[in-house]
């Protein structure tokens, strides 16, 4: 059976044929994918793989993580600030199993990765070989596609179509499994940029009526509120969408991975929806009448209790992947196709409107919510640090314009709820799968991905300590990545609940850390270690005029809480001050 | 939509890869539904597989996991079908001692009566192959496990459904593309 469906070729693509090996056919596409930079960690079974790579090292840079996790990090956080695909590299059995966190994660955050794993010889298949794994069947679950190859000849077609796959429609991971025979065996290449697969249709036609249709409903809406996510970004559909926003006067709340497509200081920008998301865009959801979902999946997350949500509302769900629709919310009008050219279908069909009074309904609910939360979390006056004036101080010194990387927990939800983003991709954060870990790595991929931007990775002192070896690639590859450990000594969102619904009992949540500045210091990476308010505006300026690498680490409240909060399985309208 | 538990028969035309059924097999199991029979054969397109796969969940379920199939990139299309949408077929295969056949002569009436049809016989054993409703196999597998069955093996579903579904056209207008 044909392996793939792989049709015509790209005008762009190298057609002469050469002989040459498996493993030097694997750089070779590669390069003529347009990989410039690669993270990975080699081992027995990818060594021919390596071999190529020292030989091309002038044309591709290896990035040498300190564990496979990381280099699946780093690639997805390359991924996510530049729009192109990341690749990751590793070796069989452990190595491949290490990357698999990071592809979970780039699975459910919709992350274009390439992952090349090396494999025993096709003889050894099956026999337990040493350093065996089945990572075709490990990472089904969890890629977009994946295969295995274990003929030479196979490598430039199925590179061409993992990296097609990889980018195409709803992006994702692919895992590109290549036995140690394949990579030394020998073919006739040719590189064949794929342009389609028969099986696969990426993006959906746009249906014309569809877009009249949810016309229609905004139009005659009068309290219309839109939630997008990440799909406006993966679209590159920034432009469009504020056209929409600002033609129709329609208050826009964003998802965790939408952040950022829409400048924070956007007067129509009203916040983030979801469990700690602003008060007025979670409680309005449930009052608004037509709810435009725009690229984005109603989370868990998002939505509370999917019975008392948005029930009074006709749902309108701009979207790329058909299984989406309909999946946890009703659509009564879905328009499937990529955001931008449904966006800018919709547009010229949009009325202009400004929804004054609606739009004053956000208004006053966020005078609430800056009464309650936003003012002692940004203009404390207790003694002890609150994350939230870090992240306050980081947007001063920043202007705006940096790139957060944040990890998972408490330090995660304030740096998307105050981090102010002028620019779209500017936040990098492990959303669907909330790994902790992510951010170091990814902020690593982030800043070598794009170096004229300022990279601030904002990360708690456990999830700091889940990939820390990774200060060792940012030291040997010299990557001016910011760090900021926000130190509260404790795993801050477990405790949160802890307190909240288990009484306090504060099982396996107190951390008695290391000296992290030692620590920093140990693979030469300046820092410093901050406890007290009038140090922090010197302390963030420092680290921002730093040209190289830096770690701040801030010690902030202990025992400080992320509100608002949706409790889990609750309603959106139940949200919680305090 | 309805709530209601039914038999659904899911068909999936696919490519024939490695890995597909590991796949498929995946979504299921992921959403905790229990596979109730599983056949997967060549198409009527050269090159592309069927699957056919039954199971017992609410028609809400069965169109999101149709759309989990679809997303599958070697996914060329999924479907799901009532009973009353598709004709559908069961295969059951009995070996039993071939003295039973002289010596019970009720048994021949039963292979008679049930539209059997006797595979091979040979001095020690024959085997009945009887092609149906699960009804209809169950029924004959009653009657003929008083006499004793040395083995029994009943296949999965096949079916074909009612309707067209038009895979060798959008086969067509993907090569046109």
């Amino acid at each position: 059976m044909k392996e793939t469906q792989t049709i015509e070729t790209s005008k762009a693509s190298v057609s002469k044929t050469e002989r040459i090996t498996g493993s030097e056919a694997i750089i070779k596409c590669l390069i003529a994918e347009g990989v410039d930079i690669l993270y990975g960690y080699p081992g027995g079974a990818i060594m021919p793989v390596y071999d190529e790579l020292y030989k091309y090292r002038h044309d591709i840079h290896h990035v040498l993580t300190r564990h496979e996790q990381g280099a699946a990090h780093a690639a997805q956080g390359f991924a996510r600030i530049s729009g192109r695909v990341g690749v990751a590299i590793a070796t069989s059995g452990p190595g491949a199993t290490n990357l698999i966190t990071g592809i979970a994660d780039a699975q459910i955050d919709s992350t274009p990765l390439v992952c090349i794993t090396g494999q025993v010889p096709s003889n050894l298949l099956g026999t337990d070989a040493f350093q065996e794994t089945d990572i075709i069947g490990i990472s089904t679950p969890v890629t977009k596609w994946n295969h295995q190859v274990t003929d030479a000849s196979e490598i430039p077609e199925v590179l061409a179509k993992a990296f097609y796959i990889a980018k195409s429609g709803r992006p994702g991971p692919v895992l590109i499994d290549i036995t140690k025979d394949a990579q030394f065996g020998e073919l006739d290449f040719k590189y064949e940029k794929c342009i389609g697969v028969r099986s696969y249709n990426p993006v959906p036609k746009i249906e014309i009526n569809d877009v009249k249709a949810a016309a229609k409903l905004i139009n005659a809406a009068k309290k219309p509120m839109i939630v997008w996510g990440q799909g406006v970004i993966l679209g590159k559909a920034e432009e469009a969408l504020k056209a929409v926003v600002e033609k129709a006067g329609i208050p826009a709340a964003w998802t965790i991975m939408g952040a950022s497509a829409l400048p924070t200081s956007h007067p129509l920008n009203i916040g983030m929806v979801g469990m700690h998301g602003n008060y007025a865009p979670n409680k309005l959801t449930n009052e608004c009448d037509v709810l435009i979902a725009i690229g984005m999946r109603f989370d868990d997350r998002v939505t509370g209790d999917l019975n008392t949500y948005a029930k009074q509302a006709k749902v309108v769900h701009f979207e790329i992947d058909p299984a989406e629709v309909n999946k946890n919310v009703h659509a009564d009008v879905a328009v499937l196709g990529n955001s931008k050219d449904s966006l800018e279908a919709l547009l010229p069909l949009l009325n202009e409107n400004s929804h004054k009074a609606w739009h004053q309904e956000f208004k006053d609910l966020y005078a609430i919510e800056f009464e309650k939360v936003i003012k002692d979390d940004l203009h404390p006056t207790k003694e002890g640090l609150t994350m939230g004036e870090v992240l306050k101080e980081i947007n001063i010194q920043s202007e705006g314009d940096a790139a957060i990387v944040s990890d998972v927990g408490q330090h995660q939800m304030i740096a998307c709820r105050y981090s102010e983003f002028n620019k779209t991709k500017s936040n990098i954060t492990s959303g669907g799968l909330g790994t902790m870990g992510f951010a170091l790595p990814a902020a690593i991929g982030a800043k070598m991905a794009a170096p004229e931007r300022e990279v601030v990775a904002i990360i708690g002192d456990g999830g700091f300590q889940m990939n820390i070896q990774e200060l060792g690639t940012i030291f040997q590859q010299k990557v001016p990545v910011k760090i900021v450990v926000l130190n509260n000594e404790f795993l801050g969102m477990v405790r949160q609940w802890q307190q909240l619904f288990f009484d306090k009992r504060y099982a396996s949540t107190e951390m008695t850390n290391p000296d992290f500045i030692t620590i920093a210091k140990g693979y030469y990476i300046a820092g410093k270690r901050i406890a007290k308010r009038d140090q922090l505006a010197d302390a963030v300026k420092e680290m921002i005029a730093s040209k190289e690498s830096y770690l701040l680490e801030v010690c902030v409240e202990k025992e400080d809480n992320v509100f608002p909060m949706i409790p889990s399985g609750a309603s959106v309208s139940d949200i919680r001050l305090s | 939509m309805n709530e209601e538990i039914k038999t659904f028969t899911i068909s999936i035309y696919t490519e024939n890869n490695i890995g597909l059924l590991n796949r498929i097999s995946a979504i299921f199991q992921r959403r905790h539904i229990n596979i109730e029979s599983l056949t997967t054969s060549q198409s009527e397109i050269e090159g592309v597989n069927r699957f056919v796969i039954v199971v017992n969940i609410t028609e809400p379920q069965a169109k999101k996991i149709i759309g989990q199939f679809q997303k599958q990139i070697e996914v060329i299309r999924a479907y799901y079908h009532t009973d009353e949408e598709t004709i559908f077929q069961e295969s059951g295969m009995f070996k039993i001692k071939s003295d039973l056949l002289f010596n019970e002569p009720q048994i021949q009436n039963i292979i008679k009566e049930s539209n059997a049809r006797i595979v091979t016989v040979n001095k020690e054993f024959f085997v009945l192959e009887k092609s149906g409703r699960r009804n209809e196999i169950e029924s004959l597998r009653r009657d003929l496990n008083i006499f004793g069955i040395m083995q029994f093996v009943r296949s999965g579903r096949i079916s074909v459904t009612k309707e067209e579904m038009k895979i060798t056209e959008m086969l067509l207008a993907f090569n046109n593309q």
